[in-house]
């Protein structure tokens, strides 16, 4: 039950897009993002709607993965739509009481759902073909610059990572400490609200010491094994950037400059 | 004559409570007066009940605690310079109590290549070291597993591929076989062994089962902060009366041989194995009918 959670989401195979760095593709799903959000007729999406697909081909992810991934964001998406159905000035093509949907509001609305789902998607893309290690290391060299003004970029990056060792640990460890609640007699299940957030007091207390305590004893084992932060660190696994790495680039780019070029109602585009 | 490796003089240790004024409130002395010297290459064990000090006394091997009074000196550091700290940490790596608290990677080979990283290895030669360190301890074959799969007995061992990596002179095991189940406590201690018989390199081993420490080559019983015994696992073990009243246990081998010998059998003191106690047994009877 408790202990099936997937960290992150990563799904292993040896695809193309898997071996590449992982700040090309932190980069690459930031520029596809933005041209998302600079297209703004059917052609941009068809163009953006085909890179995606070709990405998607490459990783050989199942695409019933990148599905699953929307599914939280369903909600949230709704209400995007609705809001903007709803609420967009225009003609009106259908009205009752003092519900109208304009001419507009479909359009706007249609364009939203199509640039949401691919945000999506496209980010599941980087999150499912990367492990959240690998990406923890990508974000801390493209942040390195930030060192400069005194963000502590490796800081940042090592308690992520730690972070994420210790989660199964915890869940583990929350799972233990609620069975041995349950069997001194805890509830955990009934009463209202308010009853069930005050039942999770004799969970979350040990909870909270054992980790405070697992926190001193890893300082402790970090320091004896001679950390310092990331004066004098070197690398076991240092990024480096591939033949694939440029060609990326040069794909995402390209991608961009067209949606750009072409994905925007221009004077000479006025028929689309 | 070879310089010792780790040499404590009237090394002693203080925990101050303090209250919320800043005011001492109590102090516990743990570790008090202790003068040690380890030879490299030695195996040595330390036993003691809990809150007898070993585990502070390990802990300023490897500088994590320095010393309220006295000194030690790891390879001719002392370790209150603090321009030697790193240096002290690299030669005197240290093994915990428990394994998940100590493994930071979320790959058995990126844990391994931990130490390396902070004391700047170039890449390539971390891992040469990884691969070494992790064919030592026998857990190769795990290198691209994740640490949470691996039962307590393998996480150890990882633990101590990971002080190896660092090429440190000694290994300090603060109860490395404390959390374990009987066959992860074999599993650990026969690394240790290698370690010592394979690789020469200089093992503190403390812990509180008797069983581990009959294969090493100098035991120090240490309570209530000081050593109160020293000598061969025979000499220690063969003071029964001295060990029970520190509330440690004796092996089973040698307490059997012990009350034997009360009964009136004639077998000598400080037997370690069963293999022991069976000649003991044999030659004490056919003196009998002799």
């Amino acid at each position: 039950m408790i202990r099936d959670i997937t960290l992150g989401q990563y799904y292993h195979a040896e695809s193309e897009v898997h071996k590449l760095d992982p700040r090309t593709k932190v980069v690459g799903t930031f520029v596809f993002i933005i041209a998302l959000f600079c297209v703004s007729n059917v052609w941009g999406y068809i163009l953006a709607a085909v890179y995606l697909a070709l990405v998607i081909k490459l990783s050989t992810v199942p695409f019933k993965y990148m599905i699953k991934g929307m599914k939280p964001i369903l909600f949230l998406m709704m209400i995007t739509v609705l809001f903007n159905l709803f609420l967009t000035a225009g003609e009106p093509v259908w009205s009752w009481w003092k519900l109208s949907i304009s001419r507009e509001g479909i359009i706007v609305a249609c364009k939203m759902a199509v640039r949401l789902t691919f945000l999506i998607m496209g980010s599941s893309v980087m999150t499912l073909t990367t492990t959240p290690n690998s990406l923890t290391d990508g974000l801390e060299r493209l942040l390195r610059p930030l060192k400069k003004i005194k963000v502590p970029v490796h800081e940042i990056s090592m308690m992520m990572s730690i972070a994420l060792r210790f989660i199964p640990i915890l869940i583990e460890e929350t799972d233990k400490i609620m069975k041995a609640q349950m069997a001194r007699g805890a509830d955990f299940e009934s009463g209202n609200l308010i009853k069930k957030a005050k039942s999770l007091v004799p969970l979350l207390v040990p909870l909270f010491i054992s980790a405070f305590r697992r926190a001193n004893d890893l300082a402790m084992a970090m320091e004896a094994r001679c950390y310092h932060g990331d004066e004098g660190r070197t690398k076991m696994k240092p990024l480096h950037y591939d033949k694939r790495d440029y060609f990326a680039y040069l794909a995402i780019w390209l991608m961009f400059a067209i949606c750009i070029a072409f994905g925007r109602s221009l004077w000479w585009a006025w028929w689309l | 004559m070879p310089m010792s490796l780790i040499k404590t003089k009237k090394l002693t240790f203080e925990y101050i409570r303090r209250d919320e004024e800043g005011n001492v409130e109590a102090i516990n002395r743990a570790v008090d007066e202790v003068d040690l010297e380890v030879k490299a290459g030695e195996f040595i064990a330390i036993l003691g009940h809990n809150g007898s000090g070993k585990s502070t006394l390990a802990k300023h091997i490897n500088a994590i605690l320095y010393p309220t009074e006295g000194s030690i000196w790891v390879d001719g550091m002392d370790s209150m310079d603090e321009d030697k700290l790193w240096k002290i940490r690299q030669t005197a790596g240290m093994v915990f109590q428990n394994p998940d608290n100590q493994i930071i990677g979320q790959v058995i080979e990126e844990d391994v290549g931990f130490g390396p990283e902070n004391i700047g290895v170039p890449t390539e030669e971390i891992w040469q070291r990884v691969e070494e360190s992790l064919k030592t301890v026998g857990m190769w074959e795990y290198r691209k597993h994740s640490p949470n799969k691996l039962s307590g007995g393998q996480k150890q061992r990882v633990s101590i591929a990971g002080v190896i990596a660092m090429h440190p002179k000694c290994i300090v095991l603060d109860e490395p076989t404390a959390m374990l189940d009987p066959s992860g406590r074999y599993e650990v201690i026969r690394a240790a062994r290698a370690l010592n018989d394979v690789e020469k390199m200089t093992v503190i081993l403390i812990t509180h089962y008797m069983e581990e420490v009959v294969n090493a080559d100098r035991v120090i019983v240490m309570d209530k902060g000081k050593v109160v015994l020293q000598g061969t696992p025979r000499e220690v073990f063969s003071q029964v009366e001295k060990l029970r009243e520190l509330r440690l246990d004796v092996p089973y081998v040698t307490l059997l041989a012990y009350e034997l010998k009360q009964k009136g059998m004639n077998i000598p003191d400080g037997i370690l194995t069963i293999d022991e106690l069976v000649e003991a047994i044999k030659r004490a009877k056919s003196v009998r009918r002799d």
